[in-house]
């Protein structure tokens, strides 16, 4: 059973890394945005 | 569309929670491997999606090519990222899989599990050439890298098909037998993938075509600056 859970966290936990990835490019990109609009 | 996401998110959350609950509870027990055989579901429908996102990227790098159109540069971007996700989990996922079954964490030399691994590096390759390649030809070449690329998608899923090998033959289409509620389950867990890769794909989409207009903004400030 462990490993059965342990492939169903890495999935989760690749899944998640990339989320988390794309949560941070977002919010460069709107700090980025806001000081090209001052 | 920007409504539906939400939607869709909601739809996606809710078939992932069911999937789940039917990849570990509701779905059969095998006979010969017991319960670690339910990696099945998380294995295979994160194989299928990888090798239909990169025959998206596959489609949109020959697309770019003939017509130079940013949308389908930004899609074949987008597709080998989101794929090369979902083959991490198939290259993750595996392994612990094999551990208990096989004996061995890894087959070295093993035909199936070569090619994967060979497809996963050849679009991390591609990813990291689009990331850090500063010449105006980037598209192009990665596109080309991509054509180049997609040929071991069916390499990779014909392998079990032609050659001895420890991976099992496939269970859909190659001989083997499924148990019908274990394809019930299968499917289901394929539509959730589905839906999850196709909400991520489409939320990166967007933030690529934004972060192309900043950096459009940036140069353009760049310019305004150098002509004071």
């Amino acid at each position: 059973m462990s490993y059965l859970y342990a492939a169903f966290i890495a999935t989760w936990v690749i899944h998640g890394t990339y989320l988390a990835i794309l949560v941070r490019k977002y919010s460069k990109i709107r700090r980025e945005m806001e000081r090209l609009k001052k | 569309m920007k409504r539906a996401i939400p939607i869709l998110a909601i739809v996606t959350a809710v078939l992932l929670s069911f999937a789940l609950y039917e990849a570990l509870i509701g779905a059969p027990t095998e006979r010969t491997m017991g319960d670690v055989q339910r990696i099945f579901y998380y294995h295979v429908p994160s194989a299928w999606t990888a090798f239909l996102l990169f025959l998206i990227n596959f489609v949109a790098s020959i697309v770019y090519l003939i017509r130079r159109n940013p949308k389908a540069d930004i899609l074949a971007l987008v597709s080998a990222e989101v794929g090369v996700v979902f083959c991490t989990v198939v290259l993750v996922t595996g392994p612990i899989w094999a551990r208990p079954v096989w004996g061995i964490w890894w087959a070295p030399g093993d035909i199936r599990l070569t090619t994967t691994l060979v497809l996963w590096l050849i679009y991390v390759s591609y990813l990291i050439l689009r990331r850090y390649s500063t010449s105006g030809q980037t598209p192009v070449i990665a596109a080309v890298l991509a054509v180049f690329g997609a040929l071991d998608v069916p390499l990779v899923y014909f392998s079990i098909w032609f050659f001895r090998t420890q991976h099992p033959s496939p269970v859909i289409g190659g001989g083997g037998s499924l148990d019908p509620r274990m394809a019930h389950v299968l499917l289901i867990n394929w539509l959730a993938f589905l839906c999850l890769a196709f909400l991520v794909g489409w939320t990166r989409y967007q933030l690529e075509v934004v972060q192309r207009e900043v950096e459009e903004a940036q140069a353009l400030e760049s310019l305004l600056e150098g002509s004071r």
